[in-house]
């Protein structure tokens, strides 16, 4: 029987011990002898967050298919095993093998959100890993950092041996291979980094130097090596439907945030909201053939024995085979009792059909996401719903029992006014009313309607029309939430109302993350020595430590983010080439600036420059 | 069909808690394509029941579910098919098809068998009791001397005392009535029967820690693992003191 990393006594001290043993069904173990690469893949947050994604799953499962490599998973130790193995001076370890990941070739981490910087520094320190990636001896593992924050590395540079950029699938092997023959030569960790840094998709920050205007603004990079590379290209994967998938996903024994199949439907999204990164990042749009799908929902629901399976993408609904797929899921699911979630779907005739097949009415809610308030905004931010469409599918949804409601918008969106804002209480209203309309008193199952308004805080984010634009501070931020709040106070039916919004500081660091530079790096790991962690997590967010350490280390927040950026300026991330082009994205912001909306992928090509990979339906082949 | 399964939990498994467990073997129901019934519904359930609950840190091999099937081939197929897609430190040790006139498996809990052994120094977790892998004998042992004798004296007192502090008050509470049988292991372990019904449950620990406190021995609780040895119902008939009798067998006594 496999030994555990923590004694019992300590595994009885800490909350929910089995976030630490691994033994899970589907983890994977192999004789640590006789495989020629050991990988730990993390995700630096709690267990119960990081065994929730997607991404994980799919290279775990990839990277043990392949018989020389063992990869095994690690997870940020909660707040409780963080105290003790400091104390005891116990090193992180795998939770396949139970060993130090000190001991293995390969650490790689997916960054999903800026908020868990500090936890990456939690994750080397306690592997005993040296934070700065350039006092790495031989013996230690190579940290590559990979995900959506990949795509600005910069504030976490010093922190990596490699990032790697794009999707995941289809440059690993080419990686492990080289660190294979450099190893089999006899060749040191820069041999191997150089090595590395000739492969598509790869960046070794050491290898390149940022530099500044005496504004602070980037005046360009330069590189320590003539042969590699200028600019990094990101991967993607040309056949969505042949590339691996993790048919036998792992299951935990603790209820974690997403405790169920996922189907991964497409990548990519036709719709071009000038606010999200995601939406640009993974151009073009590509679709995983739903008879596969359907091949894929019947064998992990067998190998992982779940009880509910849930389609993922960025939108749902423009999936062309949704009809097909579906028709399948809840004729085959409800014979297996497995229940199916939606997400991400248009409100509609046919989605609303779909939703009362698969989920209790009564007990749901709809969701809609208008983003802003009004109509001028909406077409600002490049969001096709408009107030029509949001009303007809409340009415239509009314009329068929449901009853709650929640509505998602952001405050702090460029051109903001007073009126825009106001538009979210009066859109909140004219929902209420329309039940009231649609509904005859006699036929109120509650008796009332239930809208939820959240609103969260817009940050402009690296590669999408809005990089340009100027992020309000934490009092603007916190002076529009209020003057939402009286709007909806304001209205009739403003009992049926309920308005939650965020808390400002942490959407602030956030800005100054996204479009950080490599000076940011030393912030945060000062604010990593005076105990700042899972600042994700409100309860564990110490603003004024982060304020303090802005201050001590000469950084200017501002400067990250109530700038607006000239047209010309050179980003931190110009380097790297997410497919889609820069004039590209001045053209939306421009747009944006007047009111103008652009037709999205299907409708009429954009000519955004991800037609060059020569993947997306829809592009034509245009660049 | 009511079916009982027995089964053992031990190794990394014993920090798995109860509500876990229980969503363990909803998911290992599905994999092993059990013809398991759903409740009716629009959000239907398996039909599972857990006969007692065991605390976080526990190993047992006599765990007990009671599943209800629409069909089935034979009870050995439903174990091998079960126990096939078990994580390690869980077996499924016996699957009974039970009368449809026995009491559930839940109701009939009446007492519970316990060996209570020292960890060995470096324990890291557990090793398989009577497994492969079960540690040498006096290492386990409490090295308590004339254990059976001082575990007997500590029984032939008229009543064990004990204070439980719960949220609202302080009770006084007398161990003795709930304790059948207590008794040292050659190996120096110390092996008990007690009451483990819903009303009178005795926790091994608790005697163990009145034990220590009697036979003045220095052992604290991080120090000892309690394993479940099995559970069983009462099947006394009238004028019978009690008849313990194997959850599992309880078909034999209808
Ligand atoms: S090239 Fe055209 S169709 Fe393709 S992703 Fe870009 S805008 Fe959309």
């Amino acid at each position: 029987m496999r030994r555990l990393a923590l004694s019992d006594e300590v595994l009885m001290r800490v909350e929910k011990p089995a976030r630490y043993i691994g033994n899970e069904i589907n983890s994977v173990v192999k004789d640590g002898e006789r495989v020629a690469v050991r990988f730990v893949m993390c995700f630096p947050d709690v267990y119960e967050i990081g065994m929730s994604h997607l991404g994980i799953q799919i290279l775990y499962s990839m990277l043990n298919e392949w018989e020389d490599v063992w990869c095994e998973r690690v997870y940020s130790p909660w707040v409780d095993l963080d105290r003790i193995m400091r104390e005891q001076n116990i090193p992180l370890f795998a939770l396949e093998s139970q060993e130090p990941v000190k001991n293995m070739d390969f650490l790689g981490i997916t960054i999903q959100y800026e908020m868990c910087y500090t936890n990456i520094l939690q994750i080397l320190d306690l592997a005993q890993i040296p934070l700065m990636a350039a006092e790495r001896g031989e013996d230690v593992p190579i940290v590559i950092g990979g995900g959506p924050c990949a795509y600005n590395p910069e504030p976490i540079a010093d922190f990596f041996d490699i990032f790697y950029i794009g999707e995941g699938e289809t440059q690993y092997r080419a990686l492990l291979d080289c660190y294979l023959a450099n190893r089999a030569q006899g060749g040191t960790r820069r041999d191997f980094l150089k090595r590395a840094a000739g492969l598509p998709g790869i960046y070794v920050p050491q290898f390149y130097e940022e530099l500044y205007h005496a504004d602070g603004t980037v005046r360009g990079r330069k590189k320590l090596y003539e042969e590699i590379p200028d600019t990094i290209t990101k991967e993607l994967v040309r056949d969505v439907t042949e590339v691996h998938y993790p048919l036998k996903p792992v299951v935990p024994f603790i209820k974690v945030t997403q405790d169920r199949v996922v189907l991964e439907i497409q990548r990519g999204c036709i719709r071009g909201c000038r606010f999200c990164q995601a939406g640009q990042l993974y151009r073009p749009v590509r679709e995983r053939d739903a008879d596969r799908l359907k091949e894929y929902a019947a064998a992990m629901l067998e190998n992982t024995g779940h009880e509910e399976i849930s389609l993922s993408s960025l939108s749902s609904s423009d999936y062309t085979q949704l009809n097909e797929l579906l028709d399948f899921l809840i004729e085959d699911c409800s014979r297996k009792h497995v229940n199916i979630s939606l997400p991400s779907l248009r409100i509609d005739a046919f989605s609303l059909d779909v939703m009362s097949k698969v989920q209790d009415v009564k007990k749901s809610s709809l969701t809609f996401a208008p983003e802003a308030g009004s109509q001028r905004l909406r077409d600002v931010i490049n969001k096709g719903l408009t107030e029509e469409v949001i009303l007809k599918g409340a009415a239509l949804a009314f009329e068929g029992g449901w009853t709650r409601v929640k509505l998602y918008f952001m405050l702090g969106l460029p051109t903001e006014t007073e009126e825009d804002i106001r538009g979210i209480g009066d859109l909140s209203n004219k929902i209420a009313a329309a039940f009231f309309e649609t509904v005859p008193k006699d036929k109120r199952v509650n008796g009332k309607v239930q809208i939820v308004a959240s609103t969260s805080f817009f940050i402009p984010k690296p590669f999408t029309p809005f990089q340009w634009a100027r992020m309000c501070t934490k009092e603007e931020f916190l002076d529009k939430a209020y003057l939402t709040k009286r709007g909806i106070m304001e209205q009739l039916n403003q009992k049926s109302i309920k308005y939650n919004w965020h808390e400002a500081d942490a959407s602030v660091l956030e800005g100054v993350f996204a479009r950080g530079d490599r000076r940011v790096a030393a912030v945060i790991l000062e604010a990593y020595r005076r105990g700042c962690l899972f600042d994700s997590w409100s309860e564990y967010f110490h603003n004024d430590i982060w304020l303090q350490c802005f201050a001590d280390c000469g950084l200017d927040i501002g400067f990250y983010t109530t700038r607006e950026r000239a047209e010309d300026e050179i980003f931190p991330w110009d380097f790297i080439d997410c497919g889609v082009t820069k004039e590209f994205l001045l053209r939306e912001w421009k747009k944006a600036q007047a009111g103008t909306v652009s037709p999205n992928c299907r409708k009429q090509c954009q000519g955004c420059g991800a037609g060059r990979f020569g993947v997306g339906r829809e592009c034509g082949g245009k660049l | 069909m009511k079916v009982r399964i027995k089964f053992a939990k031990y190794g990394a498994m014993k920090f798995i808690g109860h509500l876990d467990m229980m969503r363990y073997f909803q998911k290992a129901v599905r994999r092993a394509r059990i013809d398991i019934r759903y409740s009716e519904g629009f959000s239907p359930h398996q039909i599972m029941s857990f006969a007692a609950p065991l605390g976080v840190g526990i190993e047992s091999y006599g765990e007990y579910m009671d599943i209800e099937v629409l069909s089935m081939t034979s009870a050995e197929d439903m174990r091998l098919a079960l126990d096939r897609v078990m994580a390690e430190g869980v077996e499924i040790l016996s699957v009974n098809v039970m009368p449809d006139t026995v009491k559930n498996a839940m109701a009939s809990v009446a007492a519970a068998a316990y060996r209570i052994r020292r960890k060995s120094e470096d324990a890291r977790t557990a090793v398989a009791y009577g497994g492969e892998d079960a540690g040498g004998g006096a290492a386990e042992g409490f090295q308590i001397a004339n254990l059976n004798e001082k575990l007997q004296a500590f029984l032939a007192q008229e009543h064990i005392l004990y204070t439980k502090e719960t949220k609202k008050n302080v009770l006084e509470l007398d161990l003795k009535p709930g304790i059948y049988e207590l008794t040292a292991e050659p190996d120096g372990a110390v092996r008990m029967l007690v009451n483990a019904s819903s009303g009178g449950n005795v926790k091994p620990m608790t005697v163990m820690e009145q034990f220590f406190v009697f036979a003045g021995a220095d052992i604290p609780q991080t120090a000892c693992q309690v394993i479940r040895l099995e559970t069983y119902a009462d099947m006394a008939k009238e004028g019978e003191a009690h008849r313990f009798v194997p959850l599992a067998e309880m078909g034999k006594y209808i």
